[in-house]
């Protein structure tokens, strides 16, 4: 399902802008953080320095761009006073971008953990668990802004519904690294390492379900967070 | 003003506008309209509005210019009475009283539910007689000392007492267009009527005597059922309880303040208030 904001409705041409232009800002962002958990996530795998750091040095990029769509919400609000749908995509823009920040900030965790792991001479290719984890929360993350663009409350639903997949996934990683630990200690350090990773990632998933959040409350006017799945298919199909 | 000139319907027949969305009942009703239809002459104004004036709550009546508003707020306390071609239809009542029984005074009923219009117009009196008129010809008062007290707490509550009280006797004309409002609203209330309509009452001034004007609304509402007709939708947002949105004659949507500004469940509705065409 899709549906359509009308933002190009306004009789102020100037206010269809600007409202365009930070919507257009919110998915360049998420673009960035979802590059850079990819990157993050391959850096970590593939044992790659270079990357590693890009992913790093990225996160200077996502805050720049997260200040930047904050200040042009701020204008708009205080010049347009915007209410009902107006209102509630500034609202979901603001929240939204503050868990796409963070997204970016447990990205560059995974980055500057590859790099850790590369001094201490280990590679992550050995936790292939990892693999899994990393590549279902990075899917996740694509599948949340494609609905994000499209307003598509139904895969959002869908999206916070699998969440618990990824928290599942986690606690199984969690469980054999200790078994990993316990067998040998030598590998406590990069054993914590990988548990910091996996914890990035699911992390990145608590923020992804965040922003799904968002998109059924800017679609439907209602905030569902704290509420039951059997709530939000209500919400979503009344 | 409604363009009398025009031949065509006021009320729009291309939209589906067959019913209201959102809540018309009050709990607890002060004023219940029901199926009012008002034409001047041939041509509807209003077509088939039901609503209540839920007690001691301020209700905004809102909507595009020509949309009924106004004429539909001056149906309550029978200012349309005044247009000779005005014809009004429908159920009628302050508590449960019909107020457009044949039996029924309008002058008493205006005593009831007063007005403030868009620009303040206070008579060329003093400031005094301004507030004091209505009181002296409805015979609320038996003496002076009650007039003067009368005079005193209208004054107070309309918020202009500690602005004027050292020259009571000045015209009530050379008072800034704020305190001038503030002193119409005074003259209001100085006959203690139960409803007060308010027709665009801060259009005509500015933002400091509107923050003022509106502080006062959110006061008088202890103790009157206030009905608002408002262009400022923000202005709408802030003073009222229940926010009605009204096109081409029509009710299209009632419901609370803050859901109609947060999410207007008619799509009319939400083109007006976030500033799109339809």
């Amino acid at each position: 399902m899709e549906n359509d904001l009308n933002l190009s409705h306004h009789i102020s041409k100037r206010f269809n802008e600007e409202l365009e232009e930070v919507r257009n800002q919110v998915l360049k962002m998420g673009g960035v953080v979802e590059q850079q958990v990819r990157e993050g996530l391959k850096s970590l795998l593939d044992a790659d320095q270079g990357l590693a750091q890009r992913v790093v040095d990225t996160d200077i990029e996502v805050n720049t761009l997260e200040v930047e769509i904050d200040e042009n919400c701020t204008k708009i609000l205080a010049r347009r006073q915007p209410a009902a749908s107006d209102l509630r995509l500034m609202i979901s823009i603001i929240k939204t971008i503050t868990d796409l920040e963070r997204i970016g900030d447990e990205a560059a965790k995974l980055g500057k953990n590859a790099l850790k792991l590369h001094d201490d001479g280990k590679i992550a290719r050995q936790f292939i668990e990892l693999r899994h984890l990393g590549e279902h929360v990075s899917a996740t993350l694509n599948k949340a802004l494609t609905a994000y663009a499209r307003l598509d409350v139904n895969e959002a639903l869908e999206i916070i519904q699998n969440d618990r997949f990824i928290d599942e996934e986690f606690d199984n990683i969690s469980r054999l690294l200790i078994t990993k630990m316990m067998e040998d200690p030598r590998e406590i350090k990069s054993a914590l390492r990988i548990s910091w990773c996996a914890r990035a990632l699911e992390r990145i998933g608590d923020h992804t379900k965040n922003i799904c959040e968002y998109i059924v409350y800017l679609v439907k006017g209602k905030d569902v967070r704290h509420t039951s799945i059997e709530e939000i298919k209500q919400t979503i199909t009344e | 003003m409604i363009d009398l000139s025009s031949s065509e319907s006021l009320v729009s027949d291309d939209i589906d506008l067959s019913k209201t969305v959102g809540e018309i009942y009050a709990d607890d009703a002060k004023m219940s309209m029901r199926n009012v239809n008002v034409f001047y002459d041939e041509k509807q104004a209003i077509d088939n509005v039901s609503l209540d004036l839920a007690r001691n709550q301020v209700t905004a009546l809102i909507g595009p210019s020509g949309c009924g508003k106004s004429t539909f707020l001056r149906c309550l306390n029978r200012m349309n009475d005044t247009i000779p071609i005005c014809r009004v239809e429908g159920d009628l009542r302050l508590e449960d009283e019909d107020i457009y029984a044949k039996k029924l005074d309008p002058v008493l009923l205006r005593a009831r539910v007063g007005m403030v219009f868009q620009k303040p117009n206070p008579f060329p009196k003093s400031i005094y007689d301004n507030v004091a008129y209505g009181p002296k010809i409805h015979g609320l008062a038996t003496n002076k000392a009650e007039l003067d007290e009368i005079v005193v707490s209208s004054l107070q509550r309309a918020g202009l007492f500690n602005e004027v009280k050292d020259r009571l006797d000045a015209p009530g004309t050379g008072l800034s267009g704020g305190q001038q409002q503030r002193l119409c609203i005074a003259r209001t209330i100085a006959v203690s009527p139960e409803v007060i309509l308010m027709d665009e009452p801060a259009s005509a001034l500015d933002p400091i005597a509107t923050a003022v004007i509106e502080e006062l609304i959110d006061e008088l509402r202890e103790k009157y059922t206030i009905a608002i007709v408002t262009h400022s939708m923000q202005q709408a947002a802030r003073v009222s309880q229940t926010t009605a949105y009204f096109h081409m004659g029509k009710l299209v949507e009632m419901g609370k303040t803050e859901q109609i500004f947060t999410n207007p469940v008619h799509e009319l509705t939400e083109n007006y208030i976030t500033g799109r065409f339809g």
